[in-house]
């Protein structure tokens, strides 16, 4: 028996095997996670304290294009934020507009799929294999596809002017409908999964019981159906919300017009056309600070542990 | 402690080892699971740990199959020395409490899984062997998810008995199963470890269980074992309050010591005289509990005349179980005195009649005077 | 309650048919004997599925975006696992930092990752191209994989390691006998969807890929000049084959619940 005063103060009253089996869980348990953490610090934490050194950049007198030397030039953020404030705007807005329309349609699919379905499984995995495969087909491969069939020549196009609900010289694309319809499809697999996920474990006795205890179907859909799955929801909202955030694929072939330009695509433009390294750095990291932000209201006001 | 008083244990046979913790104590952070703890199981004694929820009895098997290391103390297994032994190097085999069978793997593969990893060469044959054992040869293919409770119950046994371990633990096998499935592995567990003759640590919060099966039984409070001994033995003649009403029910009452004559002491419980063996009591002055189990009472209408042993009361409760009356006696000065009679036609009493109550010297039990008497009572 | 029963399926349904418009789009272009745009319809053919490599550089895309998503999720997958298995299993310092580094990827936008990898890659003078790739797919893989099998870890029941224990298996054999053959399913899972968002991903590959040509970047770029009908046919045909996997597994996997049912 060893006798040890430990860090803490309090006399430490382990025995020799106790301290070894627990240096031993420590050990491996340091085993397991180093290499990870290794390269999440290497290329996930190091690169965005680079960024952030990188968005104080300045540019020295005379310098060519792209050409920075570090320095501390807060002023890089006012000059961004003043000029970009819609597109960041604008990027939160649609991304919290498709997030809600992705709700509205994914928590059906998910529930047709995880409860309605649920006796029958061949069919059940089919739609389910019909949620993950449009992954592999490439979603810009879709978003463009999307972008021709509401193409003014096309037949939707034609056939809401043919009705008159769209004006004759209206457009489906270039507008921020299609931008906002385009995010809302391609994120929608990540909204139906986490529910579907969480509804799959839905004992659908509970529901029996409520009905039972004379709760109406709404009122049963509310009091246990929503909450249950609230986790789900939870989870999908924020994977929707966040990438559709900083997305500009959908903003780029579906709107490409200056009321549709979101903050993503600022940032690829000013890192790759304008070569403006330190104004983009700054850009990305108000983006990030504020979903940060955002996502920790959420979180706080709504969360539940399970996420993290 | 108690421990002290009471063990002789049963003839021993082979196959099985000596198990031997000394003064095993085990601490998770600030709170002590288990204090002090001496245990001395000949080999091939079916031995069963008792005790309420809580008391560290899981605490306890888990430090013998090296799961958990012990903070204080040794373990040793036929005279070896295993404190520091990893788990998978004892010869020690564990039945779970939720039987943790391997989900993913057949029955036989399961029970096949630790004559494996000893690269037995006959592992398949003998796992089929002790399927057949427990009567589910016909289930070997099947995985542990298709079997209902007590085939699972039986499939953990069989996993754990084929490897023939010096010491067997059994973690509340039964705690799952319906009483009548109860009553029939526990008699097939028994007839296994005679058969075997291997050494049964038994985990139960069922007396009844650990009476009628365990050769041994070590009564479990608080981390600590209260008193252990042949069940017969702990029944009779209870050394805490907490043995006296865990393990069966008991009358417990405070009195004085007034004086000692052949063997006997005379003790004044309000006013009444008891006498009780001198032998049979732990403390034998000042202020001592004075204990009597119910079945040892007589209940009558009349007084017996004597002058020791007897109360008398007013009868509050009246309960027909069918085989049994059970009465509850409201005794001026002492309290509520539990009794029963068997249905033999005669007419019961009624409530609010004044009865008599008396049993033999013979039968009292005495106790610590500073005890609690409500000790653990069931709620 | 009427309106219960037929609201679920209807909506549900008709979102599945939303789900599935571009992707039925794709697959009849893919007929299209286009020429150079894919943008009418021209006329029918089998030549794009015969001859899926005639337009240039398509097959190289997808070759490169194969090879980088397997080996990104490869990587991924055994570092991931390990961390959910260091994070449930094991106790360690640093704890709650680590928690943070996991869930803090998953809560920034691509542009964020992509831009502060460029960042660090400039920064730190490295040449862009298969590696730099493979490394950012690696890293936002990593968080999803982690979550993923750290939830098939925590309902795993531990007791079912230590009964290995307890039945003579050391350490690395109870891992192997029986966590891992039980994580399986999960592991699997997770390098699925690694693979999947590796293989979809365009905006964090557009930062970090410099000439190196992927899928994704080969149709972004394309899709101002008109999209080679082969892109469509390989856009379809690896939804169909992701399909007939999904679907061929599960099918053995119902076969074999039926027949276990009859044992
Ligand atoms: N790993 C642990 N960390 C902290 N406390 C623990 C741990 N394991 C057990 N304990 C505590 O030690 C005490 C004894 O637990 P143990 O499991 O041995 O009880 P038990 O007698 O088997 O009870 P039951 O009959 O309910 O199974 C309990 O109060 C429990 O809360
Ligand atoms: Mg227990």
């Amino acid at each position: 028996m060893t006798q040890t005063i430990s860090k803490s103060g309090l006399s430490d009253l382990r025995s020799k095997d106790e301290i070894r089996a627990e240096r031993r869980k420590g050990r491996t348990g340091i085993y397991l996670v180093a290499p990870g953490l290794l390269v999440l610090a290497l290329f996930f934490a190091l690169p965005v304290v680079v960024l952030l050194a990188m968005s104080l950049y300045v540019k020295p007198p005379g310098a060519e294009i792209g050409e920075f030397v570090p320095g501390f030039e807060i002023g890089n953020y006012m000059t961004v934020l003043s000029a970009y404030w819609p597109e960041l705007l604008r990027s939160f807005w649609f991304a919290l507009i498709a997030t809600v329309l992705a709700l509205l349609i994914g928590f059906p699919m998910a529930y047709l799929v995880a409860v309605r379905l649920r006796e029958k499984p061949l069919l059940q995995g089919i739609l389910l294999v019909l949620l993950i495969a449009p992954f592999f087909s490439s979603f810009i491969l879709r978003t463009q596809a999307w972008k021709q069939i509401l193409a003014d020549e096309g037949f939707i196009a034609q056939a809401l002017k043919f009705v008159a609900i769209l004006p004759a010289d209206g457009h489906l694309t270039a507008t921020p409908f299609a931008v906002v319809a385009g995010l809302t499809y391609n994120f929608l697999p990540f909204m139906v999964l986490p529910i579907y996920a969480n509804l799959g474990r839905l004992d659908t006795r509970l529901l029996e019981a409520a009905g039972d205890l004379y709760a109406s179907p709404m009122n049963s859909f509310f009091r246990i159906t929503l909450p249950m799955s609230a986790p789900g929801i939870f989870a999908g909202t924020l994977l929707t919300f966040i990438p559709a955030a900083g997305d500009y694929v959908n903003s780029a072939l579906l709107g490409n017009n200056r009321n549709t330009t979101m903050i993503g695509q600022v940032i690829d433009s000013r890192f790759f056309k304008v070569i403006d390294y330190p104004g983009a750095a700054a850009l990305s990291f108000v983006l990030m600070v504020s979903i940060l932000v955002l996502v920790t209201i959420y979180i706080r006001r709504f969360g539940t542990k399970e996420l993290m | 402690m108690n421990a002290n008083l009471a063990p002789t244990l049963p003839e021993t046979r082979t196959s099985g080892a000596d198990l031997e913790l000394r003064g095993i104590t085990k601490r998770f952070a600030e709170f002590v699971a288990v204090k002090d703890l001496d245990l001395l199981v000949p080999s091939g004694t079916f031995f069963a740990l008792l005790g309420p929820s809580g008391c560290g009895k899981s605490t306890t098997l888990r430090m013998i199959a090296g799961l958990e290391a012990p903070s204080e103390g040794s373990i040793s297994i036929g005279g070896e020395d295993v404190t520091s032994l990893p788990s998978h190097k004892r010869p020690v085999n564990t039945v779970f409490q939720s039987y943790a069978l391997f989900p993913h793997m057949s029955v036989l593969e399961n029970v096949a899984f630790g004559l494996k990893r000893k690269k037995d060469p006959e592992a398949m044959a003998k796992a089929q062997a002790g399927l057949e054992m427990v009567e589910l040869a016909h289930l070997a293919n099947r995985k542990p998810a298709q079997l209902s409770g007590g085939q699972q119950q039986r499939v953990a046994l069989a996993r754990a008995l084929v490897n023939r371990p010096q010491v067997l633990l059994l973690d509340e096998p039964l705690g799952a199963l319906d009483m009548k499935l109860r009553r029939q592995m526990q008699l097939e567990l028994k007839t296994i470890q005679t058969e075997v003759g291997l050494t049964f640590i038994h985990v139960t919060h069922d007396q009844e269980e650990a009476m009628t099966m365990a050769d041994t039984v070590a009564v479990m409070n608080e981390g600590r074992i209260e008193q252990m001994g042949p069940p017969r033995e702990l029944y009779e003649l209870p050394r805490t309050a907490f043995v006296a009403n865990f393990l069966g029910k008991s009358n417990l009452m405070r009195g004085e010591v007034t004086g000692k004559r052949a063997g006997l002491l005379e003790v004044d419980v309000a006013g009444h005289s008891v006498l009780l063996p001198e032998d049979r009591a732990v403390q034998t002055s000042g202020q001592v509990v004075v204990g009597v189990r119910p079945e040892k009472i007589t209940i009558d209408r009349t007084s017996s005349g004597a002058a020791h042993n007897e109360l008398s009361g007013t009868v509050i409760d009246v309960s027909f179980t069918g085989t049994t009356t059970e009465y509850l006696v409201d005794v001026p000065g002492i309290g509520r005195i539990g009794t029963f009679s068997q249905n033999r036609g005669q007419q019961p009493a009624a409530v609010g009649d004044t009865v008599y109550l008396y049993w033999e010297a013979d039968y009292s039990f005495g106790l610590a005077g500073d005890e609690r008497m409500d000790a653990g009572v069931e709620q | 309650m009427k309106l219960g029963r037929w609201f679920v399926p209807v909506v549900g349904g008709l979102a599945f048919v939303y789900l599935l418009v571009p992707i039925v789009y794709i697959f009849v272009f893919s007929f299209n004997d286009a020429g150079r745009t894919n943008l009418e319809w021209r006329g029918f053919t089998w030549d794009n599925w015969a001859n899926p490599c005639g337009a240039p550089a398509v097959c190289e895309s997808l070759a490169n975006s194969l090879q980088v998503g397997i080996v990104a999720t490869l990587i991924a997958t055994a570092l991931g696992t390990c961390i959910a298995l260091g994070l449930v299993r094991y106790k360690f310092r640093f704890r709650k930092l680590t928690d943070v580094l996991i869930i803090l990827p998953l809560a920034t936008p691509e542009v964020v990752l992509g831009a502060s990898l460029l960042a660090q890659f400039l920064n730190l003078g490295w040449e862009l191209g298969y590696w730099t790739i493979v490394i950012a797919h690696t890293v936002f893989c990593m968080s999803f994989v982690i979550v993923t099998v750290r939830a098939r870890v925590s309902s795993l029941d531990p007791r079912l390691e230590e009964a290995a224990a307890d039945l003579y298996a050391s350490p690395r054999l109870a891992f192997w006998k029986v966590t891992f053959p039980l994580l399986l399913p999960g592991i699997v899972a997770a390098a699925l969807l690694s693979f999947a968002m590796s293989f979809d991903d365009f905006i964090i590959t557009n930062f970090n890929s410099g000439n190196f040509q992927t899928f994704p970047k080969f149709i972004y770029v394309s899709a101002t000049r008109g999209i080679p009908a082969q892109a469509n046919m390989i856009g379809s045909a690896m939804f169909i084959v992701a399909l007939l996997v999904v679907i061929i597994g599960q099918i053995i996997s119902y076969r074999k619940k039926k027949q276990l049912e009859k044992v």
